[in-house]
């Protein structure tokens, strides 16, 4: 027979569960906090689908009115950024894990990648603004793409290395066994092992571009209209929001909330959509 | 009559390591030829140069005489990928492609290497897993993963995958080490009937099994820990199980050590 526990044992053990869970609703309560805020007053914001259509009215005092510029400014700017940095990225990783591992270079590299992913943000809109809106004299789409596509392309790059060398050394062989050329073997056989992890980082990439503002004050600025070209100036959400919210005109605070809100949907969509694609691979 | 090789002189390096030293041995169309010996003795290395997946680890290389039919796969002009066309491998841990079908697997030589009607396809999958003795059991669920089978099955669909590319010769790495005794006797099966039509080089653990499956085997042993591996013994199974001529070959297969 075993001796009951003690009264002080008891007591312990029932004191440090309390503490703990108290610990966790303590670190839920900013996080719910803000949700329920953006929820509450985006929602009171977004009066109709016309948020999403139109961009803001001419006078900053009258109500109505929506963020369709921001919204197609942060689109058209992850896009040029995906398209251009993703690649790069998965195109980097593969060398250095499949043709260049533990070599110098790629501990190198490595290395300045995740420094790279440390570095505060608006130091690659600084440098985006060297190299581009120095050059261009005005503002431009395309320097805050870079700016962004800058900040992804280390979390890609380390990322789908990680994935790729997860992939088993035996499958490797198996492919080079049945007198696959290497190219071939990467290309069709590890990449697909490797694409769910892979799509993954790329939609975490994506995501953090998305919600980036110091970067783009000063390369993409702002623009009140709804423009496609990414040789001008552009808004987009992050900005929308800094500049709406630091106003003094009650109707763009109230659209600052609702541009939040949006920005926070559009994360969301991409990060269940990345779930899905990887549920989906893995499955099969 | 399916191929032979004749190996000379075959040394192999892991960065300035020796692993393997001047191994000699010839190996007889339609036979399984055994390699047997204590853990670090060189098999694996030994049996990775015979499809020149050796060189592919970094660092590594391997130098000698190896002729496939007449030919030196070590020849300057030789490509070699076209050698691991005709050299087809089954490893330790079943390896199939994780991302692949079961008929997707079979076919996997064919689907990244060439062109197939699906017709010629279909066939191809059905010869080769009727050969692995693995189509009854998945004939109604070719196109579901392959890594939903159990691990001796995915060994077999590995075996039909070498298999399914016609290989001049089958080298298989240890194949049962990683299967229970029911799953072992199944590829052991397998082997007595591939050496009808397959020249195979057997890697394995088990002095069982070579005593079983194996019409010669080689004794390989590296004397002292770090040494090269070297054959020091190759002869028919059975005068190496009954009459060994070296010392150590006799202290390794009654079980002095190793």
């Amino acid at each position: 027979m075993q001796a009951a526990p003690s009264t002080r044992r008891k007591l312990t053990d029932r004191t440090a569960l309390v503490v703990m869970a108290l610990c966790i609703i303590l670190s839920a309560v900013p996080l719910v906090s803000i949700l329920i805020e953006v929820i509450v007053k985006g929602l009171h914001a977004i009066h109709g689908l016309s948020f999403f259509t139109q961009p803001p009215p001419g006078d900053p005092t009258s109500k109505g009115g929506g963020v369709a510029n921001s919204i197609i400014g942060t689109v058209l700017m992850v896009l040029i950024a995906s398209v251009v940095f993703i690649p790069l990225g998965i195109l980097g990783a593969v060398y250095l894990a499949e043709f260049a591992p533990g070599t110098r270079l790629s501990r190198t590299v490595r290395f300045f990648a995740e420094v790279m992913t440390g570095i505060p943000s608006i130091l690659f809109g600084v440098f985006a603004y060297g190299i581009v809106v120095v050059y261009m004299h005005h503002y431009s789409a395309l320097a805050g793409a870079l700016a962004l596509g800058m900040i992804m392309w280390p979390i890609v790059l380390r990322t789908s290395e990680e994935m790729l060398l997860l992939v088993p050394p035996g499958i490797r062989e198996a492919s080079l066994a049945l007198g696959t050329p290497k190219w071939k073997t990467v290309l069709k056989v590890v990449l697909p092992s490797a694409s769910a992890g892979i799509t993954t980082g790329a939609m975490l990439a994506v995501s953090r571009a998305a919600g980036e503002t110091a970067p783009l004050l000063f390369t993409a600025l702002d623009w009140q209209f709804i423009s496609y070209k990414v040789t001008q100036p552009i808004s987009s959400l992050p900005v929308a929001i800094f500049n709406g919210a630091t106003s003094a005109y009650d109707p763009q605070v109230a659209r600052a909330w609702g541009a939040a809100l949006t920005l926070i949907a559009f994360v969301l969509i991409l990060t269940l959509a990345a779930r899905y694609v990887t549920n989906r691979r893995s499955a099969t | 009559m399916a191929s032979s090789f004749e190996i000379s002189g075959l040394s192999a390096w892991y960065g300035s390591r020796l692993a393997i030293e001047d191994m000699s041995l010839s190996v007889e169309p339609n036979q399984v030829t055994a390699l047997i010996g204590p853990s670090g003795c060189g098999k694996s290395t030994f049996i990775r140069c015979l499809n020149r997946l050796h060189e592919l680890i970094p660092g590594a290389r391997a130098e000698g005489k190896v002729m496939l039919d007449g030919e030196n796969i070590y020849d300057d002009a030789m490509d070699p990928v076209a050698v691991r066309r005709a050299v087809g491998m089954v490893f330790q841990r079943p390896n199939p492609f994780p991302t692949m079908s079961i008929q997707e697997n079979v076919v996997a030589g064919f689907r990244l290497n060439g062109r197939k009607s699906r017709k010629e396809l279909e066939e191809i999958t059905q010869a080769a897993l009727t050969g692995a003795g693995l189509w009854d059991e998945v004939k109604d669920r070719l196109s579901s993963p392959a890594i939903g089978l159990s691990g001796g099955q995915q060994q077999r669909l590995c075996i039909a995958r070498a298999t399914a590319v016609e290989p001049e010769i089958l080298l298989m790495d240890e194949p049962c080490s990683a299967l229970d005794p029911v799953a072992t006797l199944k590829i052991e099966d397998l082997i007595m009937e591939l050496r009808e039509s397959y020249t195979i080089v057997l890697v394995t653990h088990n002095m069982q099994q070579a005593a079983r499956v194996a019409d010669r085997t080689a004794f390989l042993l590296s004397e002292n820990t770090g040494d090269p591996g070297r054959i020091i013994e190759v002869g028919p199974t059975k005068k190496i199980f009954t009459q060994p001529e070296d010392k150590r070959t006799e202290g390794y297969i009654t079980g002095r050590f190793g």
